[in-house]
């Protein structure tokens, strides 16, 4: 049998969504941040709404998210990405928007924007990448870097005396009265993707309902920064991660 | 015609929306004008100041030098403000509360009892049109009729009813306003 | 017959920018600039035209509204006042580097720091040097009136799209808190999401369409030669602002030996401090630049044979001066008179400094 005659539609059992482009991510190899793109596109391509959604990248190693989706794109200042959001959802009501930030970029800089567009209830989709450790800039501390956690700015460690202590900012978030969903999700094994994935879908749900704010926190890996193989990040984020920031739904209304 | 004019007094006196009617009269009749007020953080019972310009053409500083009119409301504006009246020009005043009367020979000094005649009146908001009304009568710039019209543009519709008072305020002011010193 | 209203000239940039078709106002209270919201949220024009109004968490957030709200291709705007819109310059630079069009004000105040919430002008630098950070220019307008803060909005908002570059109106509390006759202008009507796509589809974030490539709003450009070539193409863009853009006013010019040059709050003084000094026998003339940048240099060269001296008057510590002094090039004297933490001079001060520099 010829190659050929096997490569047709009908025997087809996976293909990448058409919402993702087909430029190589400059991602490290076991990186989260791939899992949740293709999550994210692939809930964009099922619910149609390639051309209504806009997404809003950060400043971190995802700030290159804009490469990645067949979507239009803005690209915000550090932690700013909220207040793009705010603007762009309130403009164009029928669009979906959704920002993509990570831990320095959300929980850091960027607190007074994501908690007041989550107070005032933007109908948007946060997407949180939390890995512990800011990637781009080459491994500093995070505020959600763990006591004992050694990071380039923290090389004995985390110390609360001298770091303050980690940031749960998703239990703050689900204080807030504009958030109708804030859930906490991780992207390890493929059951925990599927798991990831149902939750981006109700956020965008949400959104097109104008129900408040969808807060998705996805507890990832950094190998690069954490100095372990992509094998080893994954036990110990489940080791050290998931008991500081438990997984599962926080509040969903 | 330039009128310029400096109205000052307390905070809540009316000293700003006085002008704001003055102005917008002027408006009504064609004129050019500017507000120019003391801005800051004082609401009620500091110092209150604004520099109305009335002109027939294009107004140029809408901070003087010196001025035609000064409507005087209190003794720490009379203090600042008499030495920067033009030579000729006219001084108005409410007594009340003035412990160092203005003492100029060379300007025109009027008196308007504002408070009482405000008290006598029983509406102590009416206060300010009383103190305009003798400013009308001494300089008649802007037509009573425009003055309507400008006090119907300055205050928000649901007050449109106190119009008639605002009126009778100014012919009251009108009639109460007294000669001290002339030039 | 166009009507007439008496109202600051904070009031009118709020009218204005309903008039004109505004998309979107974001800000930040602030004194002595408050007015500007308090009055968009008293017209309600979301009711109305359909305008989005918000009163943002911080300068911080309104300039990044303003951002998101220029990448979708809408008209959208902010207002502060000096500490705030040191706050909104990183915000700038990044329009600035994204090519997007807004509109921005600055009723400036004094400084530095808190400083006081009188009139200054000691903002010059900032806005028209840049004021955040990397090479890059914005359009900066400096009304003198309240019929000018109304009038600047609409032109503001043309300027910023023909260009795709921020636009800023410089001026300070005297104008922002005066009241003036102002003509309105009918309404403008909003652009469709429709009418946007099809203006603005090549570059904003309107929703990718099939017929189009993904649009992507960034400054980012790592590749050191990509983002050189970026870098040209803002300073030609800059170079053809500069010929084709420059406003200015000039009063009794034609046989002025000498010359003010001020702009804004200090250009209204100075017309009284022209008409006295005419008055006098003094042949004084006022030069008023209306864009600050791009800046009336050649016409300051052009009147340099007539004229014996310049003062440029401004309520800094001498900003404006110094773009005087680069058109002039040494070849006649320029001198300043400048009041700061929120001094105004009348303009009897301000003839009596010019005498003594050049009397």
């Amino acid at each position: 049998m010829d190659i050929k005659d096997i490569i047709k539609p009908e025997n087809i059992v996976y293909q990448k969504t058409k919402v993702l482009t087909n430029n190589v991510m400059h991602y490290c190899p076991g990186c989260s941040h791939g899992t949740v793109h293709k999550l994210i596109a692939e809930v964009v391509d099922e619910m149609g709404i390639q051309e209504k959604t806009i997404g809003i990248s950060p400043v971190g190693c995802a700030v290159f998210a804009y490469n990645y989706m067949h979507i239009d794109w803005q690209q915000a200042a550090h932690g700013r990405a909220p207040a793009l959001a705010t603007a762009t959802k309130r403009l164009y009501p029928d669009k979906y928007v959704f920002t993509y930030q990570g831990d320095g970029d959300l929980a850091s800089i960027g607190t007074a924007e994501i908690m007041h567009a989550c107070n005032r209830g933007e109908n948007i989709v946060v997407i949180f990448i939390n890995n512990a450790i800011y990637g781009m800039t080459g491994g500093q501390m995070a505020p959600t870097t763990l006591i004992g956690m050694k990071t380039s700015t923290t090389p004995y460690g985390r110390q609360a005396d001298l770091n303050g202590y980690p940031l749960k900012i998703t239990e703050l978030i689900a204080q807030l009265e504009g958030t109708c969903f804030v859930t906490r999700q991780s992207v390890q094994t493929a059951a925990a993707a599927r798991k990831t994935k149902k939750a981006i879908r109700k956020a965008f749900e949400n959104s097109g309902q104008n129900k408040g704010t969808s807060f998705v926190e996805v507890v990832s890996t950094c190998n690069s920064g954490w100095k372990l193989t992509p094998v080893q990040s994954n036990t110990w984020m489940e080791e050290n991660m998931f008991p500081f920031y438990p997984l599962g739904d926080i509040k969903d209304r | 015609m330039k009128e310029e004019i400096i109205i000052a007094g307390f905070g809540g006196q009316g000293v700003l929306s006085m002008g704001k009617i003055l102005a917008y009269s002027g408006i009504m009749q064609d004129q050019e004008v500017t507000w120019m007020p003391s801005y800051g953080p004082e609401m009620r019972g500091g110092t209150a100041n604004v520099t109305v310009v009335l002109s027939d053409k294009r107004i140029s500083s809408p901070i003087v030098s010196a001025y035609d009119t000064a409507i005087i409301l209190n003794q720490q504006s009379l203090d600042k403000f008499e030495p920067l009246i033009k030579a000729g020009g006219l001084l108005i005043y409410d007594p009340n509360g003035i412990t160092r009367h203005p003492v100029r020979k060379e300007i025109n000094i009027y008196s308007i009892a504002a408070v009482e005649e405000a008290a006598q009146l029983g509406n102590a908001k009416a206060y300010n049109m009383i103190v305009l009304g003798a400013f009308l009568k001494l300089k008649p710039i802007v037509k009573m009729e425009n003055v309507i019209r400008g006090l119907k543009k300055s205050i928000p519709e649901r007050h449109h009813h106190l119009i008639p008072l605002n009126e009778q305020a100014i012919e009251l002011g009108k009639k109460a306003v007294k000669a001290m010193h002339e030039v | 017959m166009a009507e007439k209203v008496l109202k600051k000239g904070n009031e009118v940039i709020a009218l204005g920018a309903i008039h004109c078709g505004c998309d979107g106002y974001f800000g930040y209270p602030i004194t002595p600039q408050s007015e500007v919201m308090e009055t968009l949220m008293e017209e309600k024009p979301w009711e109305t035209t359909g305008m989005v109004v918000l009163q943002a968490e911080s300068e911080i957030a309104s300039i990044n509204m303003v951002y998101g709200g220029a990448c979708c291709g809408k008209k959208v705007m902010t207002s502060s006042s000096s500490p705030g819109m040191s706050l909104m310059c990183e915000g700038l630079s990044y329009l600035a580097g994204s090519e997007l069009p807004c509109l921005t004000a600055n009723i400036v105040r004094g400084g530095p720091g808190l400083g006081t919430i009188q009139p200054s002008q000691g903002d010059y630098f900032q806005a028209v040097k840049g004021g955040g950070h990397g090479d890059y220019k914005i359009i900066v307008l400096a009304p003198f009136s309240a019929q000018e803060m109304y009038d600047f909005v609409g032109l503001g908002f043309d300027l910023a799209f023909k260009y795709r570059i921020p636009v800023m109106l410089l001026t300070d509390g005297m104008i922002g808190q005066m009241m003036e006759k102002v003509e309105l202008r009918p309404q403008q009507a909003r652009l469709s999401d429709q009418e946007i796509a099809q203006r603005y589809g090549s570059w904003a974030t309107t929703g990718k369409t099939p017929d189009r490539k993904e649009n992507t709003i960034t400054s980012l450009a790592l590749d050191a030669k990509v983002h050189e070539a970026l870098n040209h193409k803002l300073q030609a863009k800059y170079q053809e602002i500069t010929e084709k853009e420059v406003r200015f006013e000039t009063l009794f010019c034609e046989d002025a030996e000498y010359l003010l040059i001020a702009y804004g709050s200090m250009a209204r003084i100075c017309e009284s401090t022209i008409e006295a000094a005419r008055a006098q026998g003094i042949k004084l003339g006022l030069l008023r630049p209306i864009t600050l940048f791009p800046f009336p240099t050649k016409e300051i060269q052009r009147m340099i044979p007539q004229l014996k001296g310049i003062l440029s008057v401004e309520l800094s510590a001498g900003q404006m001066v110094e773009d005087i002094r680069l058109a002039v090039e040494g070849k006649i004297p320029v001198s300043l008179f400048g009041r700061q933490g929120g001094m105004l001079p009348t303009p009897v001060e301000v003839l009596d400094a010019f005498k003594t520099n050049y009397i």
